[in-house]
């Protein structure tokens, strides 16, 4: 394969130039690709953010910015990764490049709708960053009333205005997968034909679609508050603070579940072509899924257990929590056991998949502390739930995330990453983030509480230990942005099928052409059937 | 590389993405009820929160409601049932490929949608002038808490803007395919688009259906001075 | 530098709480090490030889699939009964507790002792007496946090909400709030001492220039007038409030509600919100006419019109001179 080939076939990338191609584009790959900018660009944004509060924090006390600009920074850290990079990452890159490609279609069911979606988040990013840039926003990214609808002076309404734009871009993205999974598949593919990763979408669509409009009201309620003062959670006109944290959290919750499944998915997926195998337990790993997603909608109170909220909805939200976690604890041993009898390769995905399910382990079975009642009043608002959720989110989903970069790569960019370099880079997250967040553990059980400019000197040690962590994870991350950036000219030309994988996408070249498939395939075999690319060269690993 | 699915020209009624027209059609309209599940959940929230404050101010909640014009409520509740009826017919003629008949009853709808956009708009502005506005020169007669009085008027505000928010998107839909159908766009094979605004339609009215006896006829049957 | 691993235990829910830390960390690690272990084992053993390689695929286990979902959730079951046990303890402070009002505002502790002593971020309470907390905000959501008893609870804007504790060891400890509540969130801190029962005495009798909280209580009723209305032989306009908390009130639309610290709070802020049966809604609402402190004031005032309080009693200025050397109130075991 020379590039010269490559120049002259026509592929997504090379069928059509200029802005407007892309601007007006229909085209679910290109999309995938407008969003693979913006939300690397919020990744960016909010990292820049989560610099300065780890800065802050070598010392004990608030001398680096004041405690105003302190409490704006993890805000909107935690607005940015979370609206504007975590809930699109995987979904809208990822999934809008593959869902339709692994199941054979040739786009999503509505194109045009697919680039609004992208349009929205842009436009809600671009209200976002009007309130950075304007003088930020203090409120956490929780919004608890009555602080955000009364007692702060910054700018919540255009904050929330962002949010809530961005959230009808996830609805749409969620309503478009789902009706392409039902109606759009290739003859022969059948549900349990279907990649894990489709599943793992599937289940987050829905999510998506049923949990969103819960917080675009909630948020709705907030502006009307604050700009009309009409007493919905300001209790001194009849309101109750608490509502908004129910309302809050009932999409809040699922969100995170909207955040960790795609990363699910893609792990599924990289078991497999890593071990040659088919993931074990198929129908489980795809029914954990969509548990998942059903009972994630039940949980929302284990945010509220020191609320006042009543001692017997505590009760109940803590047995489900448990509930839950059970799908997500058959995944993890149903990845594993899939690397029995393997045939394991330690290509750099794969390191980012095995990276996952460590941490996510670790994430996971701290979610289950805090799901117990007496636990949690003593850890709940510490550090110990950010070590928690930055376990799952950052060592679960950006790992899964960063592996999924990786795997497809190639296919997206016809492409090869350098090895080297990408395997050294994992192994910097991997140590960088460990040594950031285990210290929070311990931190937020000693009692240091979340959210504070300055600290007891006694907690000092460990917020270096989680500094010098940090400092660690942010070149592990810069490294990545440099080299997959590079290998777009001078990376090694990929084939069709770099990894030797089964699944509808490695059957069309890289990069594909605009329609997917030359012809539209029939699908005969089983998800995962490697006995049908036994023929592949596999060029990496 | 001549790629063989697509030799036919993309139409309306079969996108490029699409291998048949009925699964274009099946799609469109999966497409739109997933889009009124998001809708439900939407307004849910106000629901949800209307249902709470009831619960906690049942007595304040009662007189409010009962300022309220629950005759001109009705005539309005009368006006988008008619219309989702002219609606209805819209949709046959479309199905029967009708295309005067389908024009006709696309502009009834629209006139019955705007009039009840007209008398919601008179109603709020009779509210205005009894100060029920929630805000500064809230006042409400009759109750010594002013707080849960100014909770129903929000609420109120809250659920009718929205409703009549997705009134006027609805009436702008209906103009959209009334141009369309005047140049004869829509034919028995084709009028998806007919028929899932026709969904969209029914489920604005739906909603006001809840909203009619929530809002305006809370303990009517009390005659409350 | 000091490199702190486990906070001070000093409560009675503190070595409850570390020992369900303790089966949770050993559950954990369990589960860590067996997949790590297996993760490092098969990828090692069954790492690829060839690029022709193609294992056979092993499809599912029923068998397996049911141990790995029945086992782990036996364990959690475990998890959720402890922790759902201490909450309980928690939620239920023992009767003879004894009262501290807590009034939260950006960004202070405002701590009111029934006798009157008043601490501003600091909270003076005996060692192996249960301690009751009632608390309310100013503004903002707050959190009474003390991490070496283990508690935690937010304080609310607009309603009352309760913590309890024991203290098991004389000493400093940290309070922090745990709820953001704006710039000075971080400076919102303060200390709880913990003393022995003698020195608490003490400490407290430094307290008796600023009046009991009932005493202060008895002088905003009169200075506002409520006994216009309230008479105490019942022959106002308005229920008499002698022996009024702790009993149940038959309300004008036929509830029957318990007259605790909650519905005299909504009594005095919100009177139209219950009207009792057989009286009219007359009486004003007293909002922004009297402070949270106030309020608390005029509840313990009321309390003290009943002839034995029935919820979280506290101490009255008499019991104060009990002989120092005399037992306190064995505490409750919890």
């Amino acid at each position: 394969m020379n590039t010269a080939a490559i120049e002259e076939r026509e592929t997504y990338l090379n069928a059509g130039y200029g802005l407007k191609s892309w601007l007006l584009t229909k085209d679910h790959k290109r999309i995938a690709i407008l969003y693979l900018i913006t939300v690397t660009f919020f990744f960016f944004i909010g990292g820049i953010f989560a610099s300065l509060i780890r800065i802050e924090l070598l010392t004990p006390q608030g001398d680096l910015v004041s405690s105003d600009t302190y409490n704006k920074l993890f805000t909107m850290h935690g607005i940015t990764m979370i609206f504007f990079f975590l809930i699109p990452s995987i979904p809208a890159t990822l999934g809008n490049f593959f869902l339709p490609m692994m199941i054979g279609a040739r786009d999503l069911a509505f194109p045009r709708i697919n680039l609004l979606s992208w349009y929205l988040l842009v436009i809600g990013g671009l209200f976002a960053i009007f309130a950075m840039l304007a003088g930020g926003v203090d409120t956490g990214w929780t919004f608890y009333t009555p602080y955000s609808t009364t007692y702060s002076n910054t700018w919540v309404i255009a904050t929330a205005i962002g949010i809530f734009v961005s959230g009808f871009s996830s609805i749409l993205t969620g309503l478009n997968f789902i009706v392409t999974v039902h109606r759009m598949r290739a003859p022969g593919m059948t549900w349990f034909r279907m990649p894990l990763f489709v599943w793992s979408q599937y289940a987050t669509a829905i999510i998506q679609v049923l949990g969103t409009p819960v917080i675009a009201v909630t948020l709705l309620l907030v502006f009307c508050e604050r700009a009309f003062h009409i007493g919905i959670f300001d209790p001194a006109l009849g309101g109750d603070p608490v509502l908004f944290q129910h309302m809050f959290w009932f999409y809040s919750h699922p969100a995170v579940y909207i955040m960790v499944l795609p990363g699910m998915g893609v792990v599924s997926e990289l078991i497999s072509v890593y071990s040659r195998k088919p993931v074990f337990g198929y129908h489980f790993v795809a029914f954990s899924s969509i548990a998942i997603a059903v009972i994630g909608f039940l949980v929302w109170g284990h945010h509220l257990f020191v609320s006042t909220q009543s001692v017997y909805a505590g009760l109940v939200f803590s047995f489900l929590s448990y509930c839950v976690a059970i799908p997500s604890a058959v995944k993890v041993f149903n990845w594993t056991a899939t690397l029995y009898k393997g045939s394991i390769s330690f290509a750099t995905p794969m390191l980012y998949a095995f990276g996952f399910i460590g941490l996510f382990t670790i994430g996971g079975l701290t979610g289950l502390f805090v799901a117990s009642l007496g636990f949690d009043v003593h850890v709940t608002d510490t550090y110990f739930v950010i070590a928690h959720f930055h376990y799952v989110m950052v060592g679960g989903t950006i790992m899964a995330y960063m592996g999924g970069l990786h795997y497809w790569w190639p296919k997206m960019t016809g492409r090869l990453y350098p090895e080297g370099w990408a395997k050294l880079s994992a192994a910097i997250i991997f140590v960088g983030f460990n040594l950031t967040f285990f210290p929070q553990f311990i931190l937020g059980y000693l009692g240091m509480p979340r959210r504070y400019h300055f600290y007891p000197p006694e907690f000092q040690v460990l917020h270096v230990l989680s500094t010098a962590g940090a400092s660690v994870l942010a070149v592990g991350y810069l490294l990545p942005a440099i080299y997959l950036f590079w290998s777009l000219r001078y990376g090694e030309v990929a084939g069709a099928n770099p990894w030797g994988a089964t699944g509808l996408e490695w059957k069309t070249q890289s990069p594909p052409p605009v329609h997917n498939f030359d012809e539209i395939p029939v699908v005969t075999h089983e998800a995962y059937d490697y006995s049908t690319v036994v023929g592949e060269v596999i060029e990496v690993g | 590389m001549a790629d063989q699915a697509h030799a036919q020209v993309e139409t309306l009624a079969l996108r490029e993405q699409f291998d048949t027209p009925e699964q274009q059609k099946e799609t469109s309209t999966l497409g739109m009820w997933i889009f009124l599940i998001t809708e439900v959940m939407f307004f849910g929230g106000l629901f949800l929160v209307y249902t709470i404050y009831r619960n906690v101010y049942p007595t304040v909640f009662g007189r409010a409601s009962t300022s309220l014009n629950a005759t001109i409520g009705a005539v309005n509740t009368a006006v988008l049932l008619c219309s989702s009826f002219t609606m209805v017919l819209a949709v046959r003629s479309a199905q029967l490929g009708k295309r005067k008949a389908l024009v006709i009853f696309l502009i009834l709808t629209m006139l019955l949608g705007l009039m009840f956009l007209g008398v919601k708009a008179y109603e709020w502005n009779e509210k205005f002038v009894e100060h029920h506005v929630p805000g500064t020169h809230f006042h409400f007669e009759g109750v010594a808490e002013q707080g849960p009085a100014q909770l129903f008027f929000s609420l109120y505000f809250a659920m009718t803007g929205l409703h009549a928010l997705h009134m006027v998107v609805g009436v702008g839909i209906l103009s959209w395919l009334l141009y369309h159908a005047v140049r004869g766009r829509f034919t028995a094979e084709y009028m998806t688009p007919v028929d899932i605004a026709g969904l969209y339609w029914h489920f604005v009215d739906i909603i006001w259906i809840f909203l009619f006896p929530l809002l305006y006829l809370i303990d009517r049957h009390m005659n409350l001075p | 530098m000091t490199l702190p691993l486990l906070p001070e235990r000093a409560s009675n829910f503190a070595p409850d709480v570390d020992h369900l830390m303790y089966y949770l960390v050993g559950v954990s690690a369990f589960f860590i090490v067996l997949i790590f272990a297996a993760i490092f084992y098969f990828a090692i053993r069954y790492r690829r030889r060839s690029e022709h390689d193609l294992p056979e695929p092993i499809h599912a286990s029923l068998a397996l699939e049911i141990a790995w979902s029945v086992i782990p959730f036996g364990l959690t079951m475990i998890m959720f009964a402890w922790g759902a046990n201490i909450f309980f303890k928690e939620s239920r402070p023992p009767k003879d507790a004894m009262q501290v009002y807590v009034v939260a505002k950006q960004w202070m502790w405002k701590i009111q002792h029934m006798e009157g002593q008043r601490e501003i971020n600091e909270l003076h309470i005996p060692v192996g007496r249960p301690v009751k907390l009632t608390m309310t905000s100013e503004d903002a959501i707050h959190s009474f946090f003390v991490p070496a008893f283990r508690t935690k609870q937010d304080v609310v804007p607009g309603r009352y909400s309760t913590t309890w504790f024991t203290a098991t060891k004389p000493g400093k400890y940290h309070l922090f709030c745990a709820e953001y509540c704006g710039t000075k969130h971080s400076g919102m801190t303060g200390w709880v001492y913990a003393m022995e029962p003698q020195d608490y005495q003490a400490w407290l009798s430094g307290g008796r220039a600023f009046g009991s909280l009932a005493e202060n209580g008895e002088k905003l009723f009169q200075e506002l007038a409520c006994g216009n209305c309230h008479k105490a032989d019942g022959s106002g306009r308005c229920p008499s409030l002698v022996g009024l908390y702790g009993r149940d009130v038959l309300l004008a639309d036929g509830r029957s509600i318990t007259a605790d610290e909650a519905y005299l709070r909504e009594s005095i802020l919100r009177p139209d919100a219950k009207i009792v049966a057989g009286f009219q809604p007359l009486m004003p609402t007293f909002q922004g006419l009297v402070t949270e402190e106030g309020v608390l004031q005029l509840i313990e005032y009321i309390k003290s019109l009943s002839p034995r309080p029935a919820i979280g009693a506290g101490t009255t200025p008499a019991e104060i001179n009990v002989n120092p050397g005399a037992a306190t109130p064995a505490p409750t075991n919890p």
